[in-house]
């Protein structure tokens, strides 16, 4: 049992929706990725974590600087991994997912990988390069670990389809509110109301929306959709790169996710 | 280290024993989907062949000439016969699947068409066709390329389409391809990504290869008229792929005729700097494909090289791997030194300036001939023509004689 049934059910309680940052490991450094992902820390009900993969396909100008910066600087395998057994060590209940690209799990073998992972204290893993066609080899060993293996759901998916991803995504559904990659060019759709009632009704645990979300009001229109919390990235990114403190903005949008 | 085997026996489309297949993000599979349904209706539907056939005939110049050589590696024991890819409208092999592709957007109703191009071919390609069928099309390319293959760059923007210069990543073929696919994520309803090579996800690795087989079909048919024999041997420059496998596969089941593919070796291969996938690479998932590709430990990508634009990139054909493994296809290796003296000796001994990239092919010829060999008959794919090349050329010529 992953930490996301009790995250949400303790939310369910407080009447509120998730609110989960998103962060790139090892940027702007190794030595400083801690330290850039504390702020996050005091407001996250819980935590996406991207590993940064040198050709991020799924990923915007935002999350690709912010990936090569990381890779330039240093970040590898090892102290990624660190970064996360240290947030796992003082946040013993936070749910912590990871963001990877398939090469990254390949090249160290699936099984090798999951086994890692687990290790450092992760809950899941979304392979943001893999469909749900071919997740079979990646979910078998995430279930194998006792990991999530978290599959996406984008708004232009047929019915077969969306069922396989219902039944095969464990731990929450990461719903996409538009098409296209990520980042804060284009503003965050609103997922549809059909979309995420489908999903409910196929049985798929919990929808997380993300892609484009960077205000309190793009919040509030997910949670009238339906959704059961929001992820928030590109638009971190952008503001942590000015010289002021990123608290007021991350109070703002957690606030958004009450009821 | 063990290497993960994703699809063990697996006979599903899209896979060439357990290579290929199609890693993208979840909202590119209906476009691809799609994709594959109309690539399936428009094999089988004649108007769709008439007015392919039609095209590369009147518009395209099909069939191209096979050339043999009168003097290039003349007394060697080799006689080398170029399938003139290089005659064909637009300079290279890539018009042959763009047009296809083409008719294909126009079947799915596609409004707008986007591609990436290393070397500029493929980008010349879709921009001509894209000025035939008055549809708009937008180029990717990486920045480095764009400096090298300038007067593509200038063609393509004649031919009305836009060019969009890629800074990210090694700013080459593999980051225009990231770009592109970036797009198609958020165009796919109404446009259509015409991927230019035989990799890319699924059912790209297949359908590129259908539509350039028409290169190997033709060339087998006149080396029989030509020579009433099949060629010894069939050398074809290997990038991504598409005008390898596009001659290989009629001779697939020719098993006296060996098949050679030849990478680029850059710099050489001890030194790193390279493009040889097949010889150096290792698998791994890249755009979409389970292939071979050049990777770190940690499966970061490694920036390939290679003096010319259309062979550098990272990654290769799924099919390719899958040929080499079953031993039907010798990959082999020519460094950029290698291609420039071929690409100066056919100049010079045939009037005909080969393109950098098929240049390659010819390297590893010379380097036939300089073996002790029995007298055979050579077909080499001259995939495209090297007007493109002769400014970037020229200054590796001037740095090598000063």
């Amino acid at each position: 049992m992953t930490r996301y049934p009790a995250l949400f059910s303790r939310l369910r309680k407080s009447g509120r929706a998730a609110f989960v940052p998103f962060a790139v490991l090892g940027y702007p450094s190794p030595q400083t990725s801690l330290k850039w992902i504390r702020p996050l820390l005091e407001f996250a009900d819980a935590l996406e974590l991207g590993l940064p993969f040198s050709d991020p396909i799924a990923d915007g100008p935002l999350i690709q600087m912010a990936s090569q910066a990381a890779l330039a600087a240093g970040a590898c395998r090892a102290s990624n991994l660190a970064i996360v057994t240290a947030i796992r060590t003082e946040y013993p209940d936070l749910p912590i997912g990871l963001l990877v690209y398939a090469n990254l799990i390949y090249r160290m073998g699936v099984d090798a990988f999951y086994a890692t992972v687990r290790e450092a204290g992760v809950d899941s893993v979304l392979v943001a390069d893999v469909p749900v066609t071919e997740i079979e080899p990646f979910a078998t060993q995430a279930c194998a670990q006792g990991i999530d293996p978290i599959l996406i759901a984008p708004p232009n998916a047929p019915d077969p389809t969306l069922e396989q991803i219902a039944r095969k995504t464990r731990g929450y559904t990461y719903v996409v509110s538009r098409s296209g990659i990520t980042g804060t060019e284009t503003v965050a759709g609103r997922p549809s109301i059909e979309l995420l009632t489908r999903l409910r009704d196929l049985g798929a645990p919990p929808a997380l929306v993300g892609f484009g979300i960077s205000n309190p009001r793009d919040i509030r229109r997910m949670l009238e959709a339906g959704a059961d919390g929001v992820i928030v990235g590109s638009s971190l990114i952008e503001k942590a790169r000015l010289p002021h403190d990123l608290r007021p903005y991350l109070q703002e949008l957690r606030q958004a996710t009450q009821r | 280290m063990s290497v993960p085997n994703l699809s063990p026996g697996s006979s599903r489309p899209g896979r060439f024993g357990r290579w290929g297949g199609r890693y993208v993000p979840e909202i590119l599979v209906p476009a691809l989907d799609q994709l594959e349904l109309a690539f399936d209706s428009a094999r089988r539907d004649p108007d769709f062949r008439a007015e392919l056939s039609n095209l590369l005939t009147h518009f395209a110049g099909r069939p191209t000439p096979i050339t043999r050589c009168a003097n290039f590696l003349n007394g060697s024991g080799l006689e080398i016969y170029l399938k003139r890819e290089d005659l064909l409208h637009g300079g290279a092999h890539k018009t042959n699947q763009v047009l296809a592709q083409m008719l294909l957007a126009r079947r799915m109703g596609k409004k707008r068409i986007i591609a990436e191009t290393g070397a500029g071919q493929h980008g010349v390609a879709v921009a001509l066709a894209g000025a035939r069928f008055q549809i708009p099309v937008r180029i990717y390319m990486g920045r480095r390329d764009c400096e090298r293959q300038a007067p593509n760059v200038f063609r393509m923007k004649l031919f009305g389409a836009e060019v969009i210069s890629v800074d990210s990543g090694s700013a080459t073929l593999k980051d225009a391809m990231n770009e592109a696919l970036r797009d198609w994520a958020a165009s796919y309803d109404q446009t259509h990504y015409l991927v230019g090579t035989v990799a890319g996800p699924h059912p790209f690795p297949t359908l590129v290869s259908e539509f350039q087989r028409v290169i190997g079909d033709e060339a087998r048919t006149q080396m029989l008229e030509e020579t009433g024999h099949l060629p010894d041997a069939v050398v074809a420059c290997v990038g991504g792929g598409s005008n390898a496998i596009g001659i290989f596969r009629a001779f697939l089941a020719d098993s006296k005729t060996r098949l050679v593919g030849v990478e680029p070796a850059g710099q050489g291969l001890a030194t790193g700097h390279h493009g040889a996938t097949i010889a150096r690479g290792k698998p791994g998932i890249l755009h979409g494909s389970e292939t071979l590709i050049l990777t770190d430990e940690e499966g970061q990508i490694l920036e390939s090289h290679s003096i010319s634009a259309g062979l550098d990139y990272p990654g290769v054909g799924p099919e390719h791997v899958f040929l080499g493994e079953q031993g039907r296809v010798d990959y082999v290796s020519a460094t950029d030194t290698e291609a420039l003296a071929a690409f100066a000796r056919l100049s010079r001994e045939e009037g005909i300036i080969p393109a950098l990239e098929s240049a390659h092919a010819l390297a590893y010829c010379m380097r036939m001939a300089s073996e002790h060999r029995k007298p055979e008959k050579i077909l080499v794919n001259l995939s495209g023509r090297g007007d493109k090349d002769l400014a970037h050329v020229q200054t590796h010529l001037d740095r090598s004689q000063p």
